[in-house]
C-alpha cells in the first residue's frame, strides 16, 4: 500500500498554529476515547523479554482471524486516520507526543483523554502467552511514552481477556497506580462477555474499583454478524451496534451486573441509539421468561440504567436532531460518555458533532461532567 | 466583495493548494491542471479542513463491477468523514442541495494589472512580473 503524505507546507496559515477554529469559547471535553499508537514497533522492545521480541521478529502479531497482517476489511483511509492527522514528520497519527497535543489536546480542550491502544497491542494474539506479554508492555509503555508525560492521559489497563488468570494478575500489578483509569477489554471474544470464564475479570474490577470499557472490534475469528462474513466494511462498521446489543444482552442476562453490583460498565464505539429499544425489548421478554433466568431480581434495564455508560462516537445523525435528544434521554442523559476516536477517520468534533438543543447543563454532563463521576478525576 | 490577492501563480503547483485567510475566513486554493478554485475551509459537516484532503475523481458506474474514473482531481475529499465536493460548484456528490460548501471566483491576474488596483494585496508584496492569485469575497 502506498501511503500518501500529507504535505503540510501549504496547509497551514502562519499562524495561528493551533488550527482554526469555529468557536472561541468551547467547552472543555473528557474524552473517552483516544488511540494512541507506537512510531515503530522498536517502541515496545524495552518492555518484552528476549523471548518475545524474538516471536515478534520472527511471526509477527498473529491475531485470532484470517487476514493476519492486515484488517478484514479495507478501511476508510490510511491507518483507519483522519487525513490530518500524520505527524509532520510522516509519522503515524496518534504516535507523536508532541504533535497530538497541538493537534488533538490542545486543539479541542481535553482536560483528560482516556487511551485505548488498539494497535499493536497484542490482544487474543493465537499465542495466549504471547498476548500476556505484550498487553503489558503495552501498559508500560502508555505510561512512559504519554501519561508520564501529559497528565491530561490516561491509561488503561490491557489484559489477555481470553486468560482470565493473566487478566487478574495484570490487574493487581497495575490497579494502585492511578494513571490507569479503566480495564479495556474488546467486545468480540471468544464467549460473550457475560460468561463466566471472564468474571475473575469483574471480580478485580470490583475490589479496584475500576470500570470495565469494552471497545468494538476484538479478534474471537467469529465475523461481527451472528449471520457469517459481510461483504463491506461499510456493514461491519454499522454491525458494531448488533454485536454490542449481543455483548450488554449476556452481561446483563448471565447476571453479572447482579453479582457486580458495583462495577460500571463503558461501550465504546458501537453508538448508542439501540440501547432504548434493546432495553424494552430485554425487559418484555424478561416479564414471560424471568424463570429462566431466576438470578436476575430486577428488569433489566434496571441493570444497564445504573451500570452501563455509552459513548457517543460515531455519533448517529437523524434528519431531526429532536429524535436524537429524544434517544439520549432515553438512555439517560447522565450515562452518555463524549468520545472522539481521535486519530480515526470517523472522529467526532465536540464542537459539531452533539445535536442542537440540549442544555447547557446536558452538554456539559455529556461532555465531561458524566465521566468526571464515573473516572473520580 | 473585493478583489484579494492569495499567492502567486507559481507557488502552488498543480495538485497543491494554500490556506488563506481573508477577513478572518478560513478559504482553500486548489491547483489543479492550470485551474486555480477556492473553498470555504470548512466542511459543513463536522467542520474539517478542506485544505487538508485529498483531490480525487468522481467515479462514475454503468453497472455491476464497472466503473470509471472522470475529472481526475476536481473533487476534494474531506479529511475526516471522507464528504466529497465538487471543487468549480462547492456541491456534495451526496447531497448537493444541503451539503455544500462556499465557493468564490477566483481568477489569475499579470502583476501589472494587480499593481493598477482595485486590489486588495496589503499582506502580499506585488511587483509587475509574475501572476498572481486573486479570490473575489
Amino acid at each position: 500500500m502506498t501511503l500518501e503524505v500529507l504535505d503540510r507546507s501549504q496547509t497551514e496559515t502562519a499562524a495561528p498554529a493551533a488550527p482554526v477554529r469555529a468557536k472561541p469559547q468551547r467547552l472543555s471535553i473528557i474524552d473517552c476515547d483516544f488511540h494512541p499508537t507506537v512510531k515503530t514497533i522498536d517502541e515496545l522492545k524495552p518492555y518484552l523479554s528476549k523471548r518475545w521480541w524474538e516471536r515478534i521478529q520472527t511471526y509477527g502479531l498473529r491475531p485470532r482471524h484470517a487476514f493476519v497482517n492486515g484488517d478484514p476489511y479495507p478501511k476508510a483511509a490510511p491507518r483507519a486516520a483522519r487525513r490530518d492527522a500524520w505527524g509532520p514528520d510522516g509519522s503515524q497519527p496518534g504516535s507523536d507526543l508532541a504533535f497530538t497535543q497541538q493537534h488533538y489536546l490542545d486543539a479541542y480542550d481535553v482536560e483528560y483523554a482516556m487511551m485505548g491502544p488498539l494497535y499493536p497491542s497484542g490482544q487474543a494474539d493465537q499465542d495466549p502467552e504471547f498476548t500476556t506479554a505484550m498487553v503489558s508492555a503495552v501498559n508500560d509503555w502508555q505510561l512512559d511514552a504519554w501519561a508520564h508525560r501529559d497528565k491530561r492521559l490516561k491509561a488503561s489497563i490491557l489484559v489477555s481477556y481470553e486468560d482470565p488468570q493473566s487478566s487478574v494478575a495484570e490487574i493487581e500489578k497495575r490497579a494502585g497506580d492511578k494513571s490507569f483509569a479503566q480495564i479495556l477489554l474488546l467486545t468480540r471474544t471468544n464467549e460473550p462477555l457475560g460468561r463466566k470464564r471472564y468474571w475473575p475479570i469483574y471480580e478485580a474490577a470490583e475490589r479496584h474499583g475500576l470500570p470495565v470499557a469494552m471497545h468494538v472490534f476484538g479478534y474471537s475469528g467469529f465475523p461481527v454478524s451472528g449471520t457469517g462474513w459481510p461483504s463491506y466494511y461499510l456493514e461491519e462498521t454499522t454491525g458494531h451496534s448488533a454485536a454490542c446489543q449481543s455483548v450488554v444482552a449476556s452481561l446483563v442476562l448471565e447476571g453479572v451486573f447482579e453479582r457486580f453490583p458495583d462495577v460500571k460498565f463503558i461501550n465504546i464505539e458501537g453508538g448508542f441509539g439501540w440501547l432504548a429499544a434493546l432495553s424494552w425489548r430485554l425487559d418484555k421478554h424478561w416479564s414471560r421468561l424471568r424463570a429462566e433466568v431466576p438470578h436476575l431480581k430486577r428488569p433489566p434495564s434496571e441493570y444497564l440504567r445504573e451500570q452501563l455508560y455509552i459513548t457517543t462516537q460515531p455519533m448517529d445523525e437523524p434528519e431531526s436532531p429532536r429524535q436524537l435528544i429524544d434517544l439520549m434521554e432515553q438512555v439517560g442523559m447522565d450515562r452518555l460518555l463524549f468520545a472522539t476516536d481521535y486519530p480515526h477517520w470517523d472522529f467526532d468534533d465536540p464542537a459539531r458533532a452533539l445535536p442542537r438543543g440540549l442544555t447547557p447543563e446536558q452538554t456539559r454532563a455529556i461532555c465531561s461532567e458524566n465521566a468526571r463521576k464515573l473516572f473520580r478525576l | 466583495m473585493a478583489k484579494h490577492v492569495v499567492a502567486t501563480a507559481a507557488e502552488i503547483p498543480d495538485g497543491g493548494r494554500k490556506l488563506v485567510e481573508i477577513n478572518g475566513r478560513p478559504i482553500a486554493i486548489f491547483h489543479v491542471k492550470g485551474e486555480f478554485f477556492a473553498l470555504y475551509d470548512k466542511c459543513p459537516h463536522e467542520g474539517g479542513s478542506l485544505c487538508t484532503g485529498k483531490l480525487t475523481s468522481l467515479v462514475g458506474s454503468d453497472g455491476p463491477g464497472r466503473y470509471s474514473l472522470s475529472r481526475q482531481g476536481e473533487i476534494v475529499r474531506c479529511p475526516w468523514h471522507g464528504w466529497e465536493f465538487d471543487l468549480r460548484t462547492g456541491k456534495s456528490y451526496c447531497d448537493p442541495v444541503k451539503m455544500r460548501v462556499r465557493n468564490y471566483a477566483v481568477s489569475v491576474e499579470p502583476g501589472a494589472r494587480v499593481v493598477e488596483g482595485p486590489y486588495r494585496a496589503e499582506t502580499f508584496p506585488v511587483s509587475v512580473e509574475g501572476e498572481y492569485v486573486v479570490v473575489e469575497v
